[in-house]
C-alpha cells in the first residue's frame, strides 16, 4: 500500500513541479532574468568597489579633495581641481565646436540631402564613430599638434591675443588641442542622433510652415528644430558625457600639466588622463586611492549627464508617437 | 534691402553652411584613412607580423605578441560577455515586464556610458588587486564588461523586430514559450543578433583605456592568461609617445592594422544588415 503510494506519488509530484514551471517557461524566465540583472549587479558592484578603494583618500582629504589644487605624490597631497577644471574645459571647447557643426550637418542630412546621399553620409559618419580613440590620438599627435603649434595658435594669438584666453607660448599640446580632437570624436554622436530626431518630426509641421510662406531655412530653424529639440539636447548631453570620459586621445595631446591656466593654449590635464598616465605606476595606498577617487568623481559626473541624456532621448521618442499632430 | 531678398539670402547661406558642415565631417574620415594608409602602409611587413618588439631605440622588430595578445583578450571578452548580453537581451525582449525591463534597459545604457577608464579601475580592483598581478584575464574581463550592455541592447532590438504573429503562431501550435523563443524567435532574428554581436566585438577591439592597468603591456610573449599581456591599442599608445622614430613608424603600422580590422568588420556587418534582416522562414 505504502509502496504503491510512493510509486504513484513520485511521478505525480514531478509532474506537478513540471506544470508549476509551466513546461520550462519559468526556468527560462528565471535564467534570462539572472543574466539581465547582471547589468544591475555589475553597476552596483562597480560603485561599491570605487567607494571602497577610494576610502584612504576620502578619509584624509574629505571634500577638500575636490577643491585642492596641489598634486604631490611625494608629499602625499592630492587635490583634484586642476583635473576637474581640465576635464570640464576641454569638454566645453569640444561642445562649442561640435554642437553647431553637428546640428548643422544633421539638418542637412535630415532636411535637404536626397535620401541616397543622406544614407551614404550617415553611414560614413557612423564609421567615424567606430574609429578607436587611440587612433584619433595617434593622428592628433602627429598632425594636429604640429599644425596648431606652427600655424593655428600663432594665428589665434595674433587675431584674438588681447583676450586672456589666447595668450602665452604656443606649445601645440594643451586644452585647445584636446578640445578640438574631442569635438571631432563627438561629432558622429550629435549628428546621428540629432538626424534621427529631426526625421521623426511629422511632415505636416514642415508643410504648414512652408504654406505660410516661410523659406526652407525658416521652416527648419523655427519649426522643425524646436519640435525635435529634446532629442537634439539628448544627443548633445550624450556627446558631452563621451567627451568628459574620453581618455586616450586626450591623454596624448593634453600636455600633462597639473595646474590651472586661463589660456586655452596652455598645457593642462584631465581626470581621465591622469588616471591613464599614473595609475599603473602609482606607489602607495594613498596615491592609488586618490586616483580611484578621481575615477569615482568622473563616474559620477558622466552618470548624471548620461542619465539626463537618456531621459531626454526617451522623452522625444514618446512625444513623437504620442502627438499625432 | 528688400525684406524678401534678405530672407532668401539667409536661406541660401544657412542651407549651404549645413552642407559645408557635412562635407567637413565626412572629409575627416577620409583624412584619417588616407593619412593612416600613407604612413602605416610603408611599415606593415612580414617582420611586423611575426617578430617581437625590438629593445627601445633599436630599429626593426614587430608586434606579433601584441597581435596575439589582443586576439586572446578579445576572444576571452567575447566568451564571457556575449552569452550574458544575449540571454539578458532575450529577457528584455521576451519576458521583461514593463518596469523591470525598463530599469534594466536604463541601467545597461548607463553602464554603456561609463568611461572606459573607470571600467579599467573596476577590473583592477576585482582582479588585479586580489591576484597581485596584471594579467590578460583582467584585461579580458574589463573588455567583457563593456561588451555586455552593447550585446544586450542589440539582441533586444533585433528580437523586438520579429513580428509577433510568428510568436503567436508557434504558441497556438501548443509550444511552450521557451520553445517558441529558441526555435522560432531567435532563429528568425539570428542574422541581426550575430551582426550586432560582431559590431560589439569590433567596438571593444580598439579599446585602450581599460587595458592600461589591467593587462598592462609586455615586451615578450605572455606565457599564460595570468601574466601581463601586450595588446595592439596599448602598444600604439606607448609607441606613439616614445621618442624613437622607428617606434612611431610601427605605431602607424599598428594603427592601420587596427583601424583596417575595425572598419572592415563594421562595413561588412552594416552591409549584411542593409540587405535586410527580414524574417527568414524558421
Amino acid at each position: 500500500m505504502s509502496a504503491t503510494a510512493i510509486g504513484a506519488g513520485k511521478p505525480g509530484k514531478s509532474k506537478s513541479l513540471w506544470s508549476t514551471l509551466r513546461g520550462g517557461d519559468e526556468v527560462a524566465h528565471l535564467i534570462t532574468l539572472v543574466f539581465a540583472a547582471s547589468v544591475f549587479l555589475v553597476t552596483v558592484f562597480l560603485v561599491g568597489e570605487l567607494w571602497l578603494h577610494s576610502a584612504p583618500s576620502r578619509h584624509k582629504f574629505g571634500f577638500g579633495f575636490l577643491i585642492g589644487t596641489d598634486w604631490d605624490p611625494v608629499q602625499g597631497i592630492f587635490g583634484a581641481l586642476p583635473y576637474i577644471y581640465g576635464t570640464v574645459l576641454t569638454s566645453v571647447i569640444a561642445m562649442v565646436i561640435a554642437v553647431p557643426l553637428g546640428v548643422g550637418a544633421a539638418i542637412f542630412l535630415a532636411e535637404l540631402a536626397p535620401p541616397g546621399i543622406s544614407n551614404a553620409c550617415t553611414f560614413l559618419v557612423e564609421l567615424l564613430a567606430a574609429v578607436p580613440s587611440v587612433i584619433y590620438g595617434l593622428l592628433a599627435l602627429f598632425t594636429l599638434i604640429p599644425l596648431l603649434r606652427s600655424y593655428g595658435e600663432p594665428f589665434l594669438k595674433q587675431a584674438l591675443g588681447f583676450l586672456p584666453l589666447f595668450q602665452g607660448p604656443a606649445f601645440g599640446v594643451g586644452y585647445l588641442a584636446a578640445g578640438l580632437i574631442l569635438a571631432i570624436m563627438t561629432l558622429p554622436y550629435i549628428i546621428s542622433i540629432s538626424r534621427e530626431s529631426l526625421m521623426e518630426v511629422p511632415r505636416d509641421q514642415r508643410e504648414a510652415a512652408l504654406a505660410l510662406g516661410a523659406t526652407k531655412w525658416e521652416a527648419t530653424s523655427q519649426v522643425v528644430v524646436p519640435f525635435a529639440r529634446l532629442g537634439i539636447f539628448g544627443s548633445i548631453f550624450l556627446a558631452l558625457a563621451r567627451a568628459l570620459g574620453e581618455t586616450m586621445a586626450v591623454t596624448m595631446v593634453i600636455g600633462n600639466d597639473p595646474s590651472i591656466h586661463i589660456s586655452l593654449l596652455a598645457p593642462g590635464h584631465t581626470i581621465a588622463a591622469v588616471i591613464a598616465n599614473e595609475f599603473s605606476e602609482a606607489g602607495g595606498a594613498l596615491y592609488q586611492s586618490a586616483l580611484v577617487e578621481m575615477g569615482f568623481v568622473l563616474f559620477l559626473i558622466t552618470i548624471v549627464i548620461n542619465a539626463l541624456a537618456r531621459i531626454l532621448v526617451i522623452a522625444t521618442s514618446r512625444k513623437g508617437t504620442a502627438q499625432p499632430a | 534691402m528688400n525684406r524678401l531678398t534678405y530672407r532668401k539670402i539667409v536661406n541660401r547661406v544657412m542651407l549651404t553652411l549645413t552642407g559645408v558642415f557635412t562635407v567637413f565631417t565626412v572629409a575627416v574620415l577620409f583624412l584619417i584613412l588616407g593619412y593612416l594608409v600613407y604612413n602605416g602602409g610603408k611599415s606593415i611587413d612580414w617582420n611586423f607580423l611575426t617578430k617581437l618588439p625590438a629593445p627601445p631605440g633599436e630599429a626593426g622588430g614587430g608586434m606579433a605578441n601584441a597581435i596575439v595578445g589582443s586576439a586572446m583578450m578579445i576572444a576571452f571578452a567575447a566568451i564571457l560577455g556575449l552569452p550574458v548580453g544575449f540571454l539578458g537581451g532575450i529577457y528584455l525582449a521576451e519576458f521583461g515586464g514593463k518596469s523591470v525591463a525598463f530599469a534594466i534597459r536604463y541601467m545597461a545604457d548607463l553602464l554603456n556610458g561609463v568611461p572606459s577608464i573607470v571600467i579599467g579601475i573596476f577590473a583592477w580592483t576585482v582582479i588585479v588587486v586580489p591576484m597581485k598581478s596584471f594579467s590578460a584575464l583582467a584585461g579580458g574581463f574589463a573588455l567583457s564588461l563593456m561588451l555586455i550592455p552593447i550585446a544586450l541592447r542589440s539582441t533586444e532590438q533585433f528580437l523586438l523586430n520579429v513580428p509577433s504573429s510568428l510568436r503567436e503562431g508557434a504558441l497556438a501550435l501548443g509550444a511552450p514559450q521557451w520553445r517558441v523563443i529558441s526555435s522560432v524567435v531567435v532563429p528568425a532574428a539570428s542574422k541581426g543578433i550575430l551582426t550586432g554581436m560582431i559590431l560589439g566585438v569590433a567596438r571593444i577591439a580598439g579599446e585602450t583605456a581599460p587595458l592600461l592597468f589591467t593587462a598592462l603591456n609586455n615586451q615578450f610573449w605572455a606565457r599564460s592568461l595570468d601574466q601581463p599581456t601586450a595588446s595592439l591599442p596599448v602598444i600604439i599608445y606607448t609607441h606613439a609617445l616614445a621618442p624613437y622614430d622607428d617606434w612611431h613608424r610601427q605605431a602607424w603600422a599598428a594603427g592601420l592594422m587596427l583601424l583596417g580590422m575595425v572598419l572592415a568588420t563594421n562595413i561588412a556587418a552594416r552591409w549584411i544588415l542593409s540587405r535586410g534582416i527580414t524574417v527568414q522562414k524558421g
